[in-house]
């Protein structure tokens, strides 16, 4: 059994920040505590409360939870092939595949950033780890952003994509799960679902809801261009070899 | 202000730089006054105080502007059917506009009146507009006069998507400290061809930018800047495929700020080049005599392409925007050109290159009042990192002497800003900009060192490139895909279709009337 670590195992420690729409004050430190306590955090410490603006206030909080999980226990659903270099990949597309495969990304919907779609496939890539339009054996097409799911799919099209990405940076008011929802819809409504590989990447993306989705992996904060490529590339093969025999 | 020349800069080179940035801008200016579009023409029609929409809620402007595309002759500006429409059914400018909404009345099939006619006709309808405008600008800055000005003043962004519970966000910023602030528009806007109507509440990642709903956050900041004793800016954006018509808008409301950059519509939403063009020096004429300040948008270079290897387009385009706004007749205290913080933090020295980078805006474009733009690139969900990295962007802001503070948030790459979020990022730079208000006079660079180093070797660049694209054409060098990596075709991309070439009668008393305001301007100076 284990719990969050301050500094003695076992002691649960959490931080925690919050804004109340209540005046700082005595009164507002007291609101806070209550909410930490139908938190689960039984006897906890407001340790700063600061004035925002009139009628507002914000809480930093320090508590133990009480609760535990067993880590054994606990099961990740998370993309299971091994990642590999950008070289081994170039060499795996050669080998099994022996034709250039087709990546479409964009960040889709109402989503302005382009950080997170640039990060996987620019050039430079990004923190040092190459992007898709470096790879030899890969033509890849970045949409950029606030790309529309209707337009997104025409250009799959017609480029004959094989893998398609999709990038959802910030959101509001989860709009970005509609939105993502929307175009696995559109695909199968294309009857093109069956026909790519379909992966989503971003901040707040698992590969859990990402599977919940609809799709084929999802790529959260951390994970590069080798990471993607490598699940496409061999899940490629994987439906080629299922295929063929 | 800020004469100086920490940098050791070669000011030949510099001047070498304005000289070509003046021929591509003059290049791209032959091309402008050939042509309008749509959009300038609508906004000839706001200007003339043509408003509301039709029982399908497409506005007024448009309707009146796709009934002469189709069955008139636009080439020779709406003024003129305008003008017949008022002096051949008898009505004034409210009941014409309500009547074409209806159904009941139309611009075509009236006698068209000549030039001189038509400008006496829409001349009152005109005046007031413009004393409207006028009068805005002389109470922005009676209120400056009053409560004083700042510097550097503090931004922050608003984007609930309802007006309403926007302008809770911005009062409580306000009173939290922020001197500026910006209602992010709804997504995808910027390729709308019209501007939505009335006061809205919902929208995508934004609010709509509507009159109406300027007009709310307007009011609604004046009353709080009387109760702060500080008069807090309001930004919207003059930008994509409505620039002009939210530019009259933005004049009309007391805007103080508008994001508004010659090419950025181009590169990132892929907008028609032509269509910019001819948009935003219309959109930029407004600007300026309204005392509008503009933000270039050059931050974004950096979103997208490297941020050391890429410093020199942001110079470069800088140079530009500040071309085509000289064309447009805004003066150097209404060019907020844009820059960012946007190298990466594990670079060695890399603050030391963003030193480089602002100090040398600073030096460049002493007058203008620079928008220096936060980390985002390499913002990730450690909130505590990014705290961190922002509070280093706040004090490249006091060492290098920034104007327009746009803050960073903690939550940047998550959601957009908490209360909370704003909260802490404005006491943050509070405590940056006090402890260190007078850094800047104090700073000296070691000739030869690396800041100055850095500082003239992205010049050098930035001239190479001004030299290479002065050569050909802007157009081309968009084609070729100088800024952001992006190429964009002459012909290709949204809204090129509502860009007409003017008749040799083309006739737009509303532009006529801000060049009349310019030159009394440009006399006062």
């Amino acid at each position: 059994m284990i719990r969050p670590y301050g500094d003695t195992m076992g002691d649960g420690k959490v931080q925690l920040s919050f804004s109340l729409p209540v005046a700082a004050g005595a009164h507002g430190i007291e609101c806070a505590r209550e909410i930490a306590r139908q938190m689960g955090l039984p006897d906890p410490a407001v340790v700063d409360c600061e004035p925002m603006g009139e009628g507002f206030s914000h809480y930093v909080v320090y508590g133990m939870v009480p609760y535990g999980v067993e880590p054994d226990a606990i099961r990740v659903r998370d993309v299971d092939t091994p990642v590999m270099s950008m070289e081994e990949i170039e060499q795996l597309i050669a080998d099994k595949l022996g034709r250039d495969i087709v990546f479409v990304g964009a960040s889709t919907g109402s989503d302005a950033h382009t950080v997170g779609i640039d990060a996987i496939m620019n050039m430079k890539g990004f923190a040092g780890h190459y992007g898709l339009e470096r790879y030899k054996h890969v033509r890849a097409y970045n949409m950029g952003s606030q790309v529309p799911n209707e337009a997104f799919i025409k250009k799959a099209r017609e480029v004959n994509a094989d893998v398609l990405l999709v990038s959802q940076t910030v959101t509001q008011k989860d709009v970005h799960l509609h939105n993502l929802v929307e175009l696995v819809e559109l695909l199968e409504a294309e009857k093109m679902r069956d026909q790519v590989i379909l992966v989503c990447g971003g901040a707040r993306i698992t590969h859990e809801l990402a599977k919940e989705l609809g799709y084929d992996a999802g790529f959260g904060p951390k994970k590069y261009a080798e990471d993607v490529a490598s699940f496409a590339v061999q899940e490629l093969i994987r439906r080629k070899e299922q295929a063929g025999g | 202000m800020h004469r100086m020349n920490k940098l050791d800069l070669d000011q030949a080179r510099i001047a070498q730089c304005r000289g070509y940035a003046a021929r591509i801008a003059g290049g791209v200016q032959s091309y402008i006054d050939r042509h309008t579009t749509v959009t300038v023409e609508r906004t000839v029609l706001r200007l003339c105080g043509v408003d509301g929409v039709d029982r399908f809620d497409v506005p007024v402007p448009n309707l009146m502007v796709d009934e002469v595309r189709q069955g008139g002759d636009l080439s020779r500006g709406v003024s003129i059917y305008l003008a017949a429409a008022l002096k051949a059914t008898g009505m004034d400018l409210p009941a014409l506009s309500a009547a074409v909404a209806g159904g009941r009345a139309t611009l075509l099939g009236h006698p068209l009146p000549d030039a001189d006619e038509a400008r006496a006709i829409l001349q009152p309808l005109l005046d007031a507009s413009f004393e409207r405008i006028l009068k805005n600008r002389a109470d922005r800055e009676q209120y400056l006069d009053r409560f004083g000005r700042r510097e550097p003043e503090i931004y922050v962004i608003v984007a609930t998507g309802n007006i309403h519970e926007d302008v809770v966000q911005a009062q409580a910023a306000a009173a939290a400290g922020a001197d500026v602030i910006a209602v992010i528009r709804s997504t995808g806007q910027s390729l709308l061809d019209y501007v939505p109507y009335g006061a809205t509440t919902e929208g995508f990642g934004g609010t709509y930018a509507t009159q109406e709903n300027f007009r709310i956050m307007r009011r609604a900041l004046d009353q709080t800047s009387e109760q702060l004793g500080r008069y807090i800016k309001l930004v919207n954006y003059a930008s994509g495929l409505c620039m002009p018509e939210i530019a009259a808008m933005g004049a009309l409301e007391r805007l103080d700020m508008m994001l508004n950059d010659s090419m950025y519509g181009i590169i990132f939403r892929d907008i028609n080049m032509r269509r910019t063009f001819v948009d935003q020096y219309f959109s930029r004429s407004l600007n300026a005599v309204a005392g509008i300040t503009i933000n270039t948008g050059e931050d974004n270079y950096l979103t997208t392409a490297d941020a050391v290897e890429n410093a020199h387009t942001v110079l470069a385009s800088q140079f530009i925007n500040e071309a085509f706004a000289l064309t447009a007749g805004l003066p150097a205290r209404q060019m907020g050109l844009g820059h960012a913080f946007e190298i990466d933090p594990m670079v060695e020295n890399g603050f030391l290159y963003e030193i480089a980078q602002a100090q040398m805006a600073r030096e460049i474009f002493p007058e203008a009042p620079l928008k220096y733009m936060p980390p985002t690139k390499h913002s990730t969900g450690n909130i505590f990192h990014t705290q961190a990295q922002d509070t280093l962007f706040n004090t490249a802001v006091m060492m290098t002497g920034q104007s327009i503070h746009l803050l960073a948030m903690m939550t940047e790459a998550i959601h957009t800003p908490f209360l909370s979020d704003r909260h802490l990022a404005i006491k943050n730079a509070r405590m940056v900009q006090t402890t260190m208000r007078s850094i800047a006079d104090e700073i000296q660079y070691a000739p030869g060192g690396i800041v100055q180093q850095r500082a003239q070797a992205v010049l050098a660049h930035a001239q190479e490139l001004l030299s290479t694209i002065a050569q050909g054409s802007l157009f081309e060098a968009l084609e070729q895909g100088v800024f952001a990596e992006v190429k964009r075709s002459q012909d290709g991309g949204k809204g090129a279709e509502g860009v007409v070439q003017k008749h040799a009668d083309y006739l737009n008393p509303a532009m006529e009337k801000i060049e009349e305001v310019r030159r009394h301007d440009q006399t006062l100076r």
